[in-house]
């Protein structure tokens, strides 16, 4: 039997904010990359951030946030992800973060942080590189 | 983790698990059969339900006011909703989960997405294998949402016991609705949107197209009115669902369960054979050897096809 690998991508919105240009933009180019996208629409909690990535069984996460909640909404999405298991998925984060934030995004597992102007070939390229393998 | 207590913890309903087991699945892992024939035990206690129908007629906001309405009487449920991989990259963008949101934090509801990967007939090739994890993992209720069906995706009566076509007004006119194909697969019509315009007109075209049918069917396929979004009709729709269960329990479930079997075996059957017979040709490369006998014309293809299966048979004989 053929074995075919696909790589799954959340893109997901937590917190309140209601533009989700960026995160469509970013799911349409990793869609037209060949993979299998997943987006949660606008609004979600960590809670169902992390609950729908682990039904999902995605390899990677990609939050998109601009409201400025990422000091509290990040911690908490990243401590479910550990408390679930999900050690093995790819976490990154796009929107408006500002550059004194990213070292303690870093430090709490956010693997990467893409400000506003980024390429698309830049996160493609990102995504496919970094992903780890799963089974 | 082992494919032996993947199945375990599938049985004892563990999500993650769950979850793991359909991409392996999906991924056509070559320990999937082992960990199947484990799961395939368990399962056949689950009702499963079809939800079909065009492209943008509401199925998937549909599908998540069903699975609140199944959660009010108490009954676990999983939910697999196909959509699109494209022919031109096998990319998908999968976004029914954006209908069934408030449905991701109850622990009793398990849904997961589901690309076509270029899968022809509505759903995946994964699909029904994944409902039978569903299965397995004790869940009450299946609900698979099939992509946007046109009128020839019913790979949905493969794996449904009961089928829900979902249409909205001003799709078309009665020629439509006696069309072959996806109308005659409904054992339940739905027509969503019904505050719009000619909802009641959609009705009577169905109703219309319904009554010409043969007499000769036990369950006389109903139609009901929703207004999804807002989650009107859905608990009589639920009703007629409970009653299209409770008719399949008097004795249909049995006829229907042995075709669907039949099929299944036939299909898994065909590939095995067609397996055992490319790999013989790819290893030794005879495949590319044939190929070359017939681009020259020296033999035909029905002639080199005998060729093989007789040499095959003959092989295995000695």
């Amino acid at each position: 039997m053929n074995q075919e690998r696909k790589i799954r991508v959340l893109i997901a919105k937590p917190g309140l904010d209601s533009h989700d240009r960026g995160a469509k933009i970013v799911a349409r180019a990793l869609r037209d990359a060949g993979m299998e996208v997943i987006y949660t629409g606008l609004r979600q909690t960590p809670e169902q951030i992390v609950e729908t990535a682990l039904q999902e069984d995605v390899d990677v996460i990609g939050l998109s946030i601009l409201s400025g909640a990422h000091t509290t909404l990040f911690p908490r999405i990243m401590e479910l992800i550990k408390e679930k298991g999900l050690n093995d998925v790819l976490v990154f984060a796009g929107g408006i973060i500002p550059e004194e934030d990213v070292p303690e995004m870093k430090k709490i597992g956010i693997k990467e942080i893409f400000g506003p102007g980024t390429p698309t070939e830049t996160l493609v390229k990102y995504v496919k590189e970094n992903v780890k393998k799963k089974i | 983790m082992s494919y032996e207590e993947l199945a375990r913890m599938v049985l004892k309903g563990d999500r993650r698990s769950i979850a793991r087991a359909i991409t392996l699945i999906e991924n056509n892992h070559p320990k999937t059969q082992q960990m199947m024939s484990q799961l395939y035990r368990h399962g056949g206690n689950a009702h499963i339900i079809g939800v079909t129908g065009p492209g943008g007629c509401g199925k998937s906001t549909l599908v998540g006011k069903l699975v609140k309405e199944f959660r009010h009487k108490n009954k676990t449920v999983g939910v697999i909703a196909v959509d699109p991989s494209s022919p031109f990259t096998g990319g998908a963008f999968l976004g029914d989960r954006i209908r069934m949101q408030e449905l991701s934090a109850d622990e009793g509801v398990f849904i997961r997405s589901m690309a076509t990967r270029n899968n022809l007939g509505g759903l995946a090739r994964a699909t029904k294998d994944a409902v039978c994890v569903l299965d397995a993992s004790g869940k009450d209720v299946i609900i698979v949402e099939t992509v946007g069906a046109g009128q020839s995706e019913v790979d949905i009566i493969k794996v449904a016991h009961t089928i829900l076509v979902v249409l909205a007004p001003g799709l078309g006119d009665e020629i439509q609705a006696i069309k072959a194909g996806i109308m005659e697969i409904g054992d339940i019509f739905v027509v969503n949107k019904a505050d719009r315009e000619n909802a009641d007109r959609a009705v009577i075209d169905i109703r219309t197209m319904l009554e010409m049918n043969s007499g000769k069917q036990e369950w006389k396929p109903v139609v009901v009115k929703t207004i999804a979004i807002e989650g009107k009709g859905v608990s009589q729709l639920v009703e007629k669902i409970e009653e299209h269960r409770k008719y399949l329990e008097k004795g249909a479930f049995a006829s229907k369960r042995r075709e669907q079997v039949e099929t299944e075996f036939f299909e898994v059957l065909r590939q095995k054979i067609e397996e055992s017979f490319l790999n013989d040709l790819k290893k030794k490369r005879e495949f590319d050897k044939i190929l070359e006998k017939i681009l020259a014309r020296e033999v035909d293809p029905y002639t080199a096809a005998e060729n093989v299966i007789a040499k095959k048979l003959k092989n295995n004989k000695d």
